[in-house]
């Protein structure tokens, strides 16, 4: 593998790691903004932020090492993107703020009106980030950036079936993954009741992401015919896992199964990500620029592969650590009774 | 005359673009400043606290962290934005430069991991763990602030010292050397100024809190201790931040020539230059201001023979336009900087006479304007080093009308940016002073219980009682 290719690699583990635990943080926001009336909907709210609480800013991180390790390793590339995609990806940073600054006020305004009109931003702006960056995906998987200052279309290179498509995508796709995390919450928090809704609910999500995954092969061979031809072609065994995982998750789901339903679903994400990075390869652009004609000055890359690897041995540590703490229940109030053993 | 690219009908979007990229940052470095000096004077409390078993202490350390984690999460997305603005407004910056600066961001990536981690687990850790474990958990994040004003500033530095990559036929760089690139000869006095700067900023501004509360006749030993522990450490830094500063001046006579004659207003090369305090800077020399023959030389090379360098030793396409606005903003930050200084030698000379904070209200009212002038000066000092860097955006080899994108519209989003922020800003003080509320109403009962974003958070109540 050449140097190119392992930042590439590096590039999508953290579009993974974005796409599993950003995109259920913000699927997170449609579950508080839907949770129905009454005081079942307000312990599924509290449910929600119990959740993401602790986690929900790291998380957020990912995004940034995306970005950074896209324009120093593939700085052309980043250029073109970001001024082609000029109109969705300020939107999608639109709603970063708005959802950020929803979600930290919404415990702390002060009166309850002034809560839950933050809550309801927290909730709404979950949508605007995932459906455009999902359309910055499909832009590129449809051949629509050219290299250059702003040379592509500024409407149509994000306004098209591909596009859409792959938005209506990865918001049901996080809606989803939240659900089945909120299932596992939900037994955290030792409530049966809690437990069952979310099942129900991520059942329903999961289906209508895989409806929308169906509908998406027949745009994609009409409109992104290079990454489809990968899709059925050498990355067909990485598609099937996917379908064979979701399918998993399901069936574990309605079974009421206790474990497991949680790592099928993170699988089935995971292995479509990494289906869409072999079915582009070897381009970064698919038909436009290769990941080779991409990359940026050689020592420059070394040195991506090497802060990569000192986060490596520096975050994950860290970021296991919080992670334990707060599944561990480590993160809740001190007289609160200690978290339900055995589950 | 006025400058017609300053009329927004008449100028291209390179206008909307760099106010936009000016009033994000100007808005982020706000919060980035509480993000590096916050976690200090906070872990300076819980020290306190601890050694001394001083419960005043350690529940102002407690209330500080919860109030860093709502400026912290206000950074941080105010940040993200930044980031975007990379492509959305520079992307030929980015393009031709980004594997050379980049991984800068890369390192400040991990600062950031490690500090969004640690800030979680210290303001939770009140509950959890135990004094000195906990005051621990608090270190990282100072050392990550730091680390992290270092990357960010260090880019900077690079913007106007650009070294340690060879520019291609093409354009682009190749041969980077990234040592040379981190430690380019800016960052010795812009690193350390900046961080300097984001302690200070902390400082006066938490110590003007508790000014305000005591000339509204709260005069409990909770306040006095919230005066005291900022108030001290800014007084000792005022001055080191003096020094650092005069250096980075004598620095950039020499290295950026052009960018400190528009600052003080030299149009013509000569020796014994007049230091002019304001006044306006016209093509016939300084209007009004007060004039100081033969300081500006002075200040230069320490004799009023040293020569100084003039602006229209390049031609006008080259200069910074906006030449009065950076000799205002520098003259501010160093009246600032000087006020700062004054008041310290006002506070230490009362303290050493008679071990108390000066009796008269004009002290309250000077520490109470300290924490708004120290954030004028930070904004000066960026107005400086960025509109005294124009026309480059890399200096003496890229110019801003190259960098900018070709994307219409960004009048559009520099307004949404103006009115979005805005609505933050009132947010984010809204909440806090509610939350100052909260705490003096139910003192430290219900107040320790606020939910901050990092925080504790209750889990959710169970019903059926059916637990595991
Ligand atoms: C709390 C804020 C503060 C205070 C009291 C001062 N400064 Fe400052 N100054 C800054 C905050 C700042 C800053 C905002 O942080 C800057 C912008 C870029 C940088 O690295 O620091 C800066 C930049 C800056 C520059 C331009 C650097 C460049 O263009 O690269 C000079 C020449 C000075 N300062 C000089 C001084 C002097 C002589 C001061 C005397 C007291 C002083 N500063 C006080
Ligand atoms: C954080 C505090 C900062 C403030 C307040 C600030 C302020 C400004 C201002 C006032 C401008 C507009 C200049 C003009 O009017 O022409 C500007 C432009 C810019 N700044 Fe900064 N700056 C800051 C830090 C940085 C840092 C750390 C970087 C880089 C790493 C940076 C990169 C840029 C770029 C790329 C532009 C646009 C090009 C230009 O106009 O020079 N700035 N900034
Ligand atoms: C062009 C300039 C800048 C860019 C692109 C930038 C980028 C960012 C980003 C992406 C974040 C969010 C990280 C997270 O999610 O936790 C952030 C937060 C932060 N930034 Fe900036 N930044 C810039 C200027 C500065 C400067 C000049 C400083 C410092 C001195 C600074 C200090 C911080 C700090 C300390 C945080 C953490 C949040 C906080 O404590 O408020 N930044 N910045």
């Amino acid at each position: 593998m050449s140097e190119p290719d392992a930042v590439a690699g590096v590039l999508l583990v953290g579009i993974t790691f974005y796409a599993v635990f950003g995109g259920a943080d913000f699927g997170a926001g449609f579950w508080s903004l839907f949770a129905g009336r009454g005081e079942r909907a307000e312990r599924r709210r509290q449910l929600v932020d119990w959740a993401i609480g602790p986690v929900w800013e790291a998380n957020h991180v990912w995004l940034i090492f995306v970005l950074v390790v896209l324009w120093t390793a593939f700085s052309v590339a980043f250029g073109s993107l970001f001024s082609t995609l000029f109109i969705p990806l300020t939107l999608a940073a639109l709603g970063i703020v708005l959802r950020g600054a929803g979600f930290a006020f919404h415990r702390l305004a002060p009166g309850p009106r002034e809560r839950s009109v933050a809550r309801a931003l927290f909730g709404i702006a979950s949508f605007p980030t995932p459906f455009f960056m999902g359309t910055v995906v499909g832009a590129v998987a449809s051949e629509r950036v050219p290299i250059g200052n702003a040379a592509g279309d500024a409407v149509t290179s994000w306004l098209n079936p591909v596009s859409l498509l792959t938005g209506a995508l990865f918001v049901a796709t996080g809606i989803y993954l939240a659900a089945v995390f909120l299932v596992s919450d939900s037994r955290r928090a030792g409530d049966p009741e809690l437990e069952r809704d979310f099942s129900r609910r991520a059942i329903g999500a999961g289906l209508v992401a895989g409806a929308l995954a169906l509908v998406g092969i027949f745009v994609f061979r009409a409109d992104a015919r290079y990454v489809f031809d990968g899709l059925v072609g050498e990355a067909l065994p990485l598609v099937i896992l996917s379908a064979v995982c979701g399918l998993g998750a399901l069936v574990l789901l309605h079974r009421d199964a206790r474990r497991g339903a949680r790592e099928l679903a993170v699988g089935a994400v995971v292995s479509v990500i990494w289906a869409w990075g072999v079915a582009q390869f070897p381009y970064l652009l698919p038909q436009v620029l290769t990941i080779e004609k991409a990359a940026g000055a050689q020592n420059t890359l070394t040195e991506v592969l090497v802060v990569f690897a000192v986060a490596v041995l520096l975050v994950l540590p860290s970021l296991a650590f919080l992670y334990t703490l707060s599944q561990r229940g480590m993160l809740e109030e001190e007289d609160e009774a200690p978290p339900p053993t055995g589950a | 005359m006025i400058d017609p690219t300053l009329i927004p009908i008449a100028a291209s979007d390179l206008v909307a673009a760099r106010s936009q990229m000016a009033f994000t940052l100007g808005f982020h470095i706000i919060l980035a400043s509480l993000g590096v000096g916050f976690p200090a004077v906070i872990l300076i409390a819980n020290y306190i606290g601890l050694r001394r078993n001083d419960d005043v202490a350690l529940g102002l350390a407690e209330r500080w962290s919860k109030v860093a984690a709502i400026t912290f999460a206000v950074g941080a997305v105010t940040g993200t934005v930044l980031s975007f603005e990379f492509g959305l407004l520079w992307p030929e910056f980015t393009a031709r430069y980004g594997d050379v600066f980049g991984v800068l961001f890369a390192i400040e990536g991990i600062f950031f991991f490690l500090e969004a981690i640690f800030i979680t687990i210290y303001i939770f850790g009140w509950k959890r763990l135990s004094g000195w474990a906990h005051f621990w958990t608090g270190v990282p994040v100072v050392i990550c602030g730091i680390g992290g004003a270092f990357s960010v500033v260090a880019v900077n530095s690079w913007m106007n010292q650009p070294q340690g990559y060879e520019l291609g036929p093409d354009g682009t760089a190749t041969n980077v050397d990234i040592s040379q690139v981190i430690f380019n000869e800016a960052v010795p006095y812009q690193v350390p100024h900046m961080i300097l700067a984001a302690y200070l900023v902390t400082c006066f501004l938490v110590a003007s809190v508790y000014a305000v509360g005591m000339l509204r006749g709260r005069r409990d030993r909770h306040h006095r201790i919230g005066l005291l522990i900022p108030l001290t450490v800014g007084c000792i830094l005022a001055p080191i931040q003096f020094a650092v500063g005069d250096t980075a001046a004598r620095q950039i006579a020499s290295d950026q020539p052009i960018k400190f004659a528009s600052m003080e207003c030299v149009r013509e090369t000569s020796t014994d230059v007049t230091e002019y305090i304001f006044g306006r800077c016209t093509d016939e020399g300084v209007k009004g201001g007060i004039a100081i023959p033969g300081f500006d030389s002075f200040l230069v090379g320490f004799s009023t023979d040293t020569e100084v360098i003039g602006y229209d030793t390049v031609p006008q396409e080259d200069q910074p336009r906006n030449k009065t606005l950076l000799h205002w903003a520098f003259d501010s930050m160093v009246g600032v900087g000087s006020a700062l200084i004054a008041l310290g030698i006002w506070f230490g000379f009362v303290w050493w006479r008679r071990r108390d904070i000066p009796k008269t209200k004009w002290f309250l009212r000077a520490v109470s304007v300290s924490g708004i002038a120290t954030i004028v000066a930070l904004e000066s000092g960026w107005i400086v080093t960025e509109v005294g860097r124009q026309p480059w955006i890399v200096y003496e080899e890229f110019r801003v009308e190259d960098a900018v994108t070709d994307a219409g519209g960004i009048w559009y989003t520099f307004i949404g940016a103006v009115l979005l922020y805005t609505l933050l800003g009132i947010a984010a003080i809204v909440v806090l002073r509610s939350m100052a509320r909260r705490w003096r109403e139910a003192d430290s009962a219900e107040g320790r219980e606020l939910e901050v974003p990092y925080g504790p958070v209750e889990k959710p109540p169970a019903i059926g009682g059916t637990r595991g």
